[in-house]
């Protein structure tokens, strides 16, 4: 069971929130996008063992989404940070990309 | 090989059993194979068996990181079944599910198939019309399935809680009889042994490390054993499919995801299906042990932490002594997780892939143990021909980009 720190509520336990998936994932325009891309972008996810950008919802608290990086492995939660702030430097983790 | 027999046993019960040969060879890695299949799981151990018994490819390496059927081969609920709900996914596990009632003979080795059928509830007057939708669908491929009223269901099931203030009433559901459970370490050992009885390397503790690519073509892998050449590579790494496809510069629509299960104490028998209740997460069957065999659905979150969550094992626990009162007095022995490969919509990837003689095995996520016959001889002819198999065709890695998605999402999605 993970703690999680909401950035407006404070530290809650994992059953109050839900994972949307991978973060940062920009739209391309659907009017010069080929078929491929298009596909890529609803289906592909880096997936990656060790750290991840994701999104949360604190569903069963104040309802907000925010972003958090979290170790897939170890599900040590790396930083959290808002929706619309770039992805953190995670210069401290071994194997941790930008 | 020496074949297993009623005749074997007694020959070896004279010399009180001490003189068994190994059921398979443990040879050393070669520098060159036709085809090398990454990950002895059920799936890559059953390629590499008919690429050598169909196709006569026998020079063949299975490269297996950490033991035979380590992965989610030997930690899954052992479910076969056929009752998908598209066409194209009722062929394939219909093939498979024909397969699994003759591969004991098949392999010469039981594999312990219990055909004890497998019950749906429905907790609600519309899961039960959903599900009269599904089982009629099922029945128009000629594959079994029967509406079930609940006085039936009772009847069938006593350790049910059939009281009027039940949380989860059951208003009635359908079975697929020829569904059942076996054992699945013996899948995997049954194939590993007539596979290497073929002339087919599986090496244990070898670990691929990367993928020589050039021109787009595969050339080789790299491994914690050293380098091996090979124009044709096959991948069956279950929750390891992004991470090993990567290495060839593949992307896959895949998210790993831990899906755990769980068993009680052993106890006398006291159930004789599987019971499945897809809107409340939980299914329960009892092993040929005694045991409550208790599984329900995966985690939310993408992970490759091979444990699970308190809260998934909460969830499947409360529904589980809801539905079923006597388990709340048993003592749970053990639980575990697997990283299950789910796709997007939680059907299966068998295919080619932009890099010629690359071919995946993916997808498979909380429901490909079912599938382990038809999707070993599925990616061992599209090895073997570059093409797919007449199976697998709808399951390609393009059907994303063409929009031809299969979504079982509702009958492989929670149901195992
Ligand atoms: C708890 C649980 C319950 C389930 N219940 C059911 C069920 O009732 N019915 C059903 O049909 N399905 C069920 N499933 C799903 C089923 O277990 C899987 O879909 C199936 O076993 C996948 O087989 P596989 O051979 O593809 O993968 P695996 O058996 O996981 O084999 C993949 C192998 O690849 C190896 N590997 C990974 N990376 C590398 C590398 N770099 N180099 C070398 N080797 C590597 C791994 O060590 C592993 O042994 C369940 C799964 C779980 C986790
Ligand atoms: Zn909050």
């Amino acid at each position: 069971m993970m703690r999680i720190e909401c950035p407006w509520c404070g530290s809650r336990s994992e059953d109050e929130f839900l994972c949307g998936g991978q973060s940062h994932i920009a739209r391309p325009d659907p009017a010069a996008a080929s078929d491929d891309e298009w596909a890529a972008y609803l289906y592909q996810r880096d997936n990656p063992k060790g750290p991840h950008h994701e999104r949360w919802l604190h569903r069963f608290g104040c309802g907000q989404w925010f972003n958090m990086a979290r170790d897939t492995v170890s599900h040590e939660i790396l930083a959290v940070y808002p929706m619309t702030a770039p992805k953190p430097e995670l210069l401290d983790v071994p194997g941790g990309e930008a | 090989m020496e074949r297993y027999s009623a005749f074997a046993l007694l020959k070896h019960a004279l010399g009180g059993h001490r003189h068994w040969p190994q059921a398979w060879r443990s040879p050393e890695l070669k520098s060159q194979y036709d085809v090398v299949i990454i990950g002895g799981g059920g799936h890559g151990l059953a390629t590499a068996y008919y690429l050598a018994k169909i196709h006569g490819i026998s020079n063949v390496a299975v490269l297996e990181k950490g033991w035979l059927g380590g992965g989610n081969t030997g930690r899954n609920t052992a479910v076969s079944r056929s009752n998908y709900f598209y066409p194209e996914s009722t062929r394939f596990y219909e093939h498979s599910l024909k397969a699994y009632e003759g591969l004991g003979r098949e392999l010469n080795f039981n594999i312990m198939l219990s055909q004890i059928g497998i019950i749906n509830l429905a907790c609600s007057r519309h899961e039960l019309e959903i599900f009269r939708r599904w089982a009629t669908a099922i029945q128009v491929q000629g594959v079994d399935s029967e509406v079930l009223s609940r006085e039936q269901i009772a009847a069938m099931v006593p350790l049910l809680n059939m009281s009027a203030g039940a949380r989860y009433p059951v208003h009635g559901g359908f079975i697929q009889r020829r569904g059942g459970i076996s054992r699945h370490d013996a899948v995997a050992w049954g194939y590993a042994r007539a596979a290497s009885n073929l002339g087919v390397d599986i090496i244990q503790n070898c670990e691929v490390t990367g993928i020589e690519v050039s021109e787009s073509r595969v050339r080789g892998v790299r491994t914690s054993r050293g380098n091996v050449r090979t124009d044709k590579l096959g991948m069956a790494v279950a929750g390891h499919s992004t991470v090993v496809a990567a290495m060839a510069g593949v992307k896959l629509p895949i998210v790993s995801q831990t899906l755990q299960a769980m068993v009680s104490e052993p106890v006398k028998p006291c159930l004789d299906h599987v019971v499945m209740s897809p809107m409340v997460h939980c299914y329960i069957s009892q092993s040929d042990r005694g045991e409550i065999v208790i599984g329900g659905g995966a985690d939310t979150h993408p992970s490759y932490g091979q444990r699970g969550s308190l809260q998934s094992t909460e969830a499947v626990l409360n529904a589980a002594v809801e539905l079923y009162p006597m388990l709340s007095r048993m003592k749970l022995m053990r639980q575990w997780g697997g990283i299950v490969d789910i796709a997007p919509d939680a059907s299966p990837i068998v295919s080619k892939t932009p890099v010629t003689g690359f071919y995946i095995s993916t997808g498979w996520g909380t429901g490909g143990y079912k599938a382990i016959p038809a999707g070993g001889e599925a990616l061992a002819h599209t090895i073997a021909h570059d093409a797919p198999h007449p199976l697998v065709e709808p399951f390609s890695l393009d059907r994303f980009a063409r929009g031809r998605l299969i979504d079982e999402g509702a009958a492989a999605g929670v149901a195992h």
